[in-house]
Parts: structure tokens; C-alpha cells; sequence
């Protein structure tokens, strides 16, 4: 039964006209024609297995019961011509200066290499899976939502309570005080380094603006090494300043983040206060 | 000195084992370990236990032993004995273990600010009292009728810290 569909669907374009028509309706609609119609319908293994690995016919006789002496596809020659086009150039002329010296010179673009080393390089081992960090997969545990309150642990703010916005690029997690509520910016935290707590603010209406950033956040290093030695000190920014955008996206943050603040009774005192652990208290039998 | 016996019909609490925190009837007694026990209202189906993993309540129901399911649960419906259960001190105390094992960083920040501002309250009525009775030294009943007053105002603020728990649930 397959056989006869099979035998259907190879005829559009080739010999009965009469079913021609439903079959060309659907061929009509994916016009590369009967190739792309043959190519979807995949026959089953016509090589059958005696044991794993050991097919029953040899090469030649695949070839001849796939009839691959049919299927000799070759490509189209517009590509072979526009390859031949677009060959780069090779050489340039480039004008030379001083009299006597002919205007121009024809120059190689692509130059032999002037020095070959005594031991070529190794072949590499081939590697499996091996990405650069900026194509990790990032991943986010299941109790940080936007909207968490999160307990930071290191850095100059540890121990503060703070309110989750959204997981950036690079895997790390921006996060707000909110700056009037705990004096806590608008930062970068490290899922790692932090307790995310049960308490979660309705954050579903704050829009955070989209030019904030792992580049945004990232630290500044001015890397002019003309200097030697001696002044040093001087170009380096000790002391870091506050940007005026960084005001500005602060204001636009906060005031949509502390209006859903202020609808929780108790939750500002709550951000303003710090975690700490005293006489009793054991963080692997506190729920958070 | 001893006050609750095993018998038929006493209501045990179930301390540890896959039935923990389960209230169960003693129907009949086995061998000088182990008792048949029911609780049909609780969940617990009729087996053996051992007296070990139960402790004795108050409670005793009405019926002779080795008295079939139906005729346990008709006599448990017929005391209550749930809803005294929950009445009691025991079970509240439990309750409240529970209720704050499962308090989150938020609960805990309001149970101490509620309880800063009680305890802030009763401090603020025992100077008051302490001035007074320094002041006029001889006169001991008033001091008396006083201290009753903030313990009256101790009761409503007791409420507040299980209440601020409660409502954060």
C-alpha cells in the first residue's frame, strides 16, 4: 500500500494528467517541483540487515537498487557563474611617489608569509561542545522571579534586602534597593551569592528600560599604556562618579517600583532592615 | 499520681512513626506492647500499634472492645472529639511549633516589630507604675489594681503576635 502511494505522488509532472491535478495543487504549492515532492518522501532501507553492521547487498548493488544511475543531480550553473564573479581581487595598484619611478606600482593584496616555523603546530584533538561564555546557557533558579526580595550575602551591601527585576545577559541578576528604601542602586548580584526569600512584590506593571545592560554595568578600566611608570596613579579613576543617566535610570525605576512597594503594608520597614543571624538561629532549618 | 490509663476507648496521640500527629482510639489490647487501635476520623485504618510510639489524652470514648470501625466513629463523632482536641492547650501548642517552623524572612520581620511595640507598651505602663508607687509609697492596693490592668492589656497583645502570623499565612 505504501508502494502504491508512493507511485502517487512520484507521478505529478511526469505521467497520468488525470490525478495530476490534487497532486500538482499541493506540488503548486512548494514550486521547486518534483525534486523537492521526491526528496520528502524517504523510502525505508533497501538494504537489508543480516547482522549489525552487514547489509545483504554489496555497494554496486545498492547503487543499482537505489537507481542512483537515475539521480545524477548537478548544480544549477547560475551559481558556478556568479562564483566566477565574485572572485576577489588579487592585486591592487597603488600610486608611488619620487619622478622617474613609473606612477603606480601593482602590489598583492594577499602576500606570501615571510617566515615559516622550524616544527609545525600540532593537529588539535577534535573538541565536542566547548562554547565561549557568551553562548553558556544561562539558568535561573526556579524561587528568583522577577519581583523576589533577595537577601544579598557578599559585597558592600550584604545582608540587605533587595528587589529582583530581571536575569541579564551574562546570567546575572539586576537588582534595586530600592535606592531610597535601603540605599541600594541599580546593580548587577550573583544568583550564587544570594538567599532568594518567599516574599515576592508585584512587579508585573514596571517597565525597565531596555538600554540597561551587562555593557551598561560593566566596570571601566582605561587602558592607556603610554605612561611609564611614574604617573600611573593619576589616570586611573580612583574615585567613581556617579553618572547623571545613571540618576535618571534610577528615578525611572524606582518610582514604578516603589509605588508596588508602598501597596505591600510593612514590606518598606521590611527592605529597610538587614539579615543577620544570632544565638539559635540556623540557616539550614530557617525558611525563607 | 498516674491520671490517664490505657483502656478501651482511650484517645491517644500518635507521637512518632508514619501516622505522627494523628489522634487514635484504643480498641483492645494485644499483648503488654502493642494495642489495636482505629482512628476512624483521623485517617489512621485499624492496626496494631505499639504503646510506645502513643501518648494518652484526656479523652476516653465509650465502647465495648474490639468494637468495629462503625461503632468507634460513631462514638468519637458523638464526643467531638476532634474539636475538643483542637480546643486544647496540646494541640495549640503544637499548632503554634508548626506555624513557626514555617515562617518566612517577611513573618519573622513583623512578629519582632509587633513584638518590639508590645513589649514597648508594658514597659511604658510599668514606669508609669513604678513612679506611682515610688511616689506615694503607702499605698499598696492601688498598685495592686494597676498591675491587674496591664495584664488585661496582655492578653490583647498576645493575640497580636499569633494574629500578624496568622493573617501573613
Amino acid at each position: 500500500m505504501a508502494g502504491e502511494k508512493a507511485a502517487d505522488e512520484k507521478k505529478p509532472g511526469k505521467r497520468k494528467t488525470g490525478e495530476k491535478k490534487p497532486a500538482e495543487q499541493k506540488a503548486g504549492q512548494k514550486e521547486v517541483g518534483e525534486k523537492k515532492k521526491r526528496a520528502k518522501k524517504h523510502h525505508a532501507s533497501r538494504n537489508p540487515v543480516l547482522a549489525r553492521g552487514i547489509g545483504r547487498y554489496s555497494r554496486s548493488a545498492m547503487y543499482a537498487r537505489k537507481a542512483l544511475y537515475k539521480r545524477k543531480y548537478t548544480a544549477p550553473e547560475t551559481k558556478i557563474e556568479k562564483k566566477k564573479k565574485e572572485k576577489p581581487r588579487a592585486t591592487i595598484t597603488k600610486p608611488v611617489g619620487g619622478d622617474k619611478n613609473g606612477g603606480s606600482r601593482v602590489v598583492k593584496i594577499r602576500k606570501m608569509p615571510r617566515y615559516y616555523p622550524t616544527e609545525d603546530v600540532p593537529r588539535k584533538l577534535l573538541s565536542h561542545g566547548k562554547k565561549p561564555f557568551s553562548q553558556h546557557k544561562r539558568r535561573l533558579r526556579a524561587s528568583i522571579t522577577p519581583g523576589t526580595v533577595l537577601i544579598l550575602l557578599t559585597g558592600r551591601h550584604r545582608g540587605k534586602r533587595v528587589v529582583f527585576l530581571k536575569q541579564l545577559d551574562t546570567g546575572l541578576l539586576l537588582v534595586t534597593g530600592p535606592l531610597a528604601v535601603n540605599r541600594v542602586p541599580l546593580r548587577r548580584a550573583h544568583q550564587k551569592f544570594v538567599i532568594a526569600t518567599s516574599t515576592k512584590v508585584d512587579i508585573s506593571g514596571v517597565k525597565i528600560p531596555k538600554h540597561l545592560t551587562d555593557a551598561y554595568f560593566k566596570k571601566k578600566r582605561l587602558r592607556k599604556p603610554k605612561h611609564q611608570e611614574g604617573e600611573i596613579f593619576d589616570t586611573e579613576k580612583e574615585k567613581y562618579e556617579i553618572t547623571e543617566q545613571r540618576k535618571s535610570d534610577q528615578k525611572v525605576v524606582d518610582s514604578q517600583v516603589l509605588a508596588c512597594i508602598k501597596k505591600v503594608p510593612q514590606l518598606r520597614g521590611y527592605l529597610r532592615s538587614t539579615f543577620c543571624l544570632s544565638n539559635g538561629v540556623y540557616p539550614h532549618k530557617l525558611v525563607f | 499520681v498516674f491520671k490517664r490509663f490505657v483502656e478501651i476507648g482511650r484517645v491517644a496521640f500518635i507521637s512518632f512513626g508514619p501516622h505522627a500527629g494523628k489522634l487514635v482510639a484504643i480498641v483492645d489490647v494485644i499483648d503488654q506492647n502493642r494495642a489495636l487501635v482505629d482512628g476512624p476520623c483521623s485517617g489512621v485504618r485499624r492496626q496494631a500499634m505499639p504503646f510506645k510510639c502513643m501518648q494518652l489524652t484526656d479523652f476516653v470514648l465509650k465502647f465495648p472492645h474490639s468494637a468495629r470501625q462503625k461503632c468507634v466513629r460513631r462514638a468519637w463523632e458523638k464526643e467531638n472529639i476532634n474539636e475538643k482536641w483542637a480546643a486544647t492547650r496540646w494541640a495549640k501548642k503544637i499548632e503554634a511549633r508548626e506555624k513557626k517552623a514555617k515562617m518566612t524572612d517577611f513573618d519573622r520581620y513583623k512578629v519582632m516589630k509587633a513584638k518590639k511595640m508590645r513589649n514597648r507598651i508594658i514597659k511604658h505602663e510599668m514606669k508609669k507604675l513604678q513612679k506611682m508607687s515610688s511616689k506615694k509609697g503607702k499605698k499598696p492596693e492601688k498598685s495592686e489594681k494597676s498591675e491587674k490592668a496591664p495584664k488585661s492589656e496582655k492578653a490583647p497583645k498576645s493575640e497580636k503576635a499569633p494574629k500578624a502570623q496568622k493573617a501573613q499565612k
